[in-house]
């Protein structure tokens, strides 16, 4: 039972910090029409950022919010330098040159920090495990991460359907060229919502970062698992991929904890314990698999165009 | 039919280059050369592969790297079972490639435009994690092949040069393959469904067939190139199948020229070079070759060939 919630709660926070990751990531090609491998390495960004910066000020919660400052000026420096000139192109231009990217950011990460990874550690007041059913008890860093996570995506969901500058980007992703024609400046606009994105994937990242440790490369892995949950949510849909987010962090999580066991019941043990591991990491392959095939839209596609 | 052009100049001197090169190595007592080429063949082969259905069918396949793996794999895997022969293992390495390019094309085929490069990188994934999953054959540390296909003395594949040859000769007959196959009946309609499918289903063409035996077609002649890659290394890792291969793929593709015959094998050999060269100066030289890729995509069209065409135009 102790078990089980944990595993739930763990794969509530992964799936709601995938969220924040995919959220970006389909917002930027929703609306853009823009692929970006190198969204990956903004969230390795905000990582590194978050460790120096709380190295620095001795503060993790300044840390963070300096890291999150940090991965948005990189993203509106990234857009207006090398990704503006990349829009209307085609999307294997977009491919290739946001490869490009992640060379030049892992290599300059190896050229500044170094190799070797970097820790974030937690202040004391958040490493308590918290009480959360009667004997049951869950740390607080991960309840502030889906707190966290779950108070931007309803931000999100507010910003965009129920502010001025959310409807010019709702207008912007269904006709780029009329809400041009009607004054609004699209560039600055595009410029925002790269910014937007970017601080959403420094924020997963900088959250990430006391779980895991901070390295090269980081961002590549999980990358993928974002384009698993767009496709599976849908593209260019926020509704999507918060669904999927949490249904693929759910998965993902569960699948690792519980598939070995489950596994063992069926098989010898040895065989359980050789096809588990690569059995639970394709898990999440094998449901896209499956959506694609009931639904190749995605289970929620954005209605545009 | 223009009798000299300067693309098709340089495509044949850099070929003659390819085919003379042992005797250069063998002169100078330059071995690491050969290697190096042997190497750059190699993935000249699979950029070519890739080319057949990102250049000529217009799909983009982000996941190429995997059959890479698959052939290394089916050769390893063999290798480490007692199955030494050249000819069971290679037939294995292409007939693993074909299914599951079969399996991943069927499926990924059923999408389109960025749904396609997103499900074929996260098939490609799925396969380097079940390959790291495998304990029995390395897992994440790789499988070492102690020896080499053995062809039963018609080729000794230890023998560097004869191995370049085999591999040159792979290479060639694949590009002659790839040529008979863009100028077939089918050739021409996956040609034609990459302009305009809907007008080519309209006239009655099965669209999703002839992409999916393109799809197979290619994972298959990559799959070749992993065996031979893995007897070059006489190894093979889950690292063969990560993503980042791909995209190298994919960039020596654009590099020479998407949906030429030659240019992916200009591709590899300019891409693979530069990357030598550049680790040789700097240790960082991936610092350069990013944003270098950058302005490749952003300002120069049609690669390697279509800067050459130019050439001859001006």
């Amino acid at each position: 039972m102790l078990l089980v919630v944990e595993q739930f709660l763990n794969g509530l926070q992964f799936g709601l910090l995938l969220f924040l990751l995919a959220a970006g990531l389909t917002l930027v090609f929703g609306i853009m029409d823009l692929v970006n491998l190198a969204h990956g390495s903004l969230y390795m960004m905000g990582a590194y950022f978050a460790a120096t910066f709380a190295a620095w000020t001795g503060s993790f919660l300044l840390g963070a919010l300096m890291a999150l400052g940090a991965t948005l000026v990189l993203g509106i420096v990234l857009e207006v330098t090398a990704l503006r000139h990349l829009y209307g192109r085609d999307h294997l231009d977009h491919v290739l040159a946001t490869f490009g990217l992640i060379l030049f950011f892992n290599e300059a990460v190896r050229l500044i920090w170094g190799p070797a990874g970097l820790a974030l550690p937690l202040p004391a007041w958040l490493t308590v495990p918290v009480p959360i059913l009667p004997g049951i008890h869950y740390p607080a860093y991960r309840l502030a991460i889906i707190a966290v996570a779950l108070l931007v995506a309803l931000l999100l969901y507010l910003g965009v359907m129920r502010t001025r500058i959310g409807m010019l980007i709702r207008a912007g992703a269904s006709n780029r060229e009329m809400i041009g024609a009607l004054g609004i400046n699209i560039k600055l606009l595009y410029t925002l919502v790269f910014g937007l994105g970017a601080a959403l994937a420094g924020l997963a990242g900088l959250m990430q970062a006391p779980i895991l440790t901070v390295q090269i490369g980081m961002g590549e892995n999980i990358l993928i698992l974002a384009f698993v949950i767009i496709v599976i949510g849908g593209i260019g849909s926020i509704r999507g991929a918060f669904l999927a987010a949490i249904f693929v962090g759910m998965i993902d999580t569960l699948g690792r904890a519980f598939l070995p066991n489950l596994l063992r019941q069926v098989l010898s043990g040895a065989a359980a314990s050789t096809a588990a591991p690569a059995l639970s990491s394709m898990l999440i392959y094998l449901v896209m698999a499956i959506v694609l095939v009931v639904r190749p839209e995605g289970l929620f596609p954005a209605n545009r165009r | 039919m223009k009798a000299f052009t300067v693309s098709k100049a340089v495509t044949a001197l850099m070929l003659a280059g390819l085919v003379l090169l042992p005797l250069y190595s063998h002169l100078s007592g330059n071995i690491f050369i050969l290697t190096l080429f042997t190497r750059i063949i190699i993935l000249a082969l699979a950029a070519a592969s890739l080319n057949l259905i990102m250049g000529f069918a217009g799909l983009m396949s982000f996941g190429h790297a995997a059959y890479l793996g698959i052939g290394g794999y089916a050769v390893g895997m063999l290798a480490q079972e007692g199955v030494g022969s050249g000819f069971i293992q290679f037939p294995v390495a292409l007939a693993a490639s074909a299914i599951f390019a079969l399996v991943i094309g069927a499926l990924s085929l059923r999408t389109r435009g960025v749904y396609f490069i997103m499900i074929t990188l996260a098939f490609a994934q799925m396969a380097y994690y079940v390959a790291s999953g495998l304990a029995r054959y390395g897992g994440d540390d790789g499988l070492t092949i102690y020896k080499r296909s053995d062809f039963s003395g018609l080729i000794d594949l230890g023998n560097r040069t004869q191995f370049y040859y085999l591999c040159l000769a792979c290479l060639f007959g694949v590009i002659f393959l790839i040529w008979r196959i863009v100028n077939s009946r089918f050739g021409l309609v996956v040609q034609g469904l990459r302009s305009n499918e809907q007008r080519m289903q309209a006239i009655g063409f099965p669209a999703k067939r002839y992409q999916l035996v393109c799809f197979v077609i290619s994972g298959t002649m990559c799959g070749l190139a992993g065996a031979l890659l893995a007897n070059n290394t006489d190894f093979v890792s889950p690292a063969v199948m990560y993503w980042t291969r791909s995209g190298d793929l994919m960039v020596m593709v654009i590099l020479g020229g998407m949906g030429t015959l030659f240019g992916p094998v200009m591709g590899a050999v300019v891409f693979l070079l530069l990357e030598e060269l550049l680790s040789q100066i700097t240790e960082y030289w991936a610092l350069i070759l990013g944003p270098l890729l950058l302005l490749i995509v952003l300002f120069g069209r049609g690669g390697i060939m279509g800067a050459l065409g130019r050439a001859n135009r001006g």
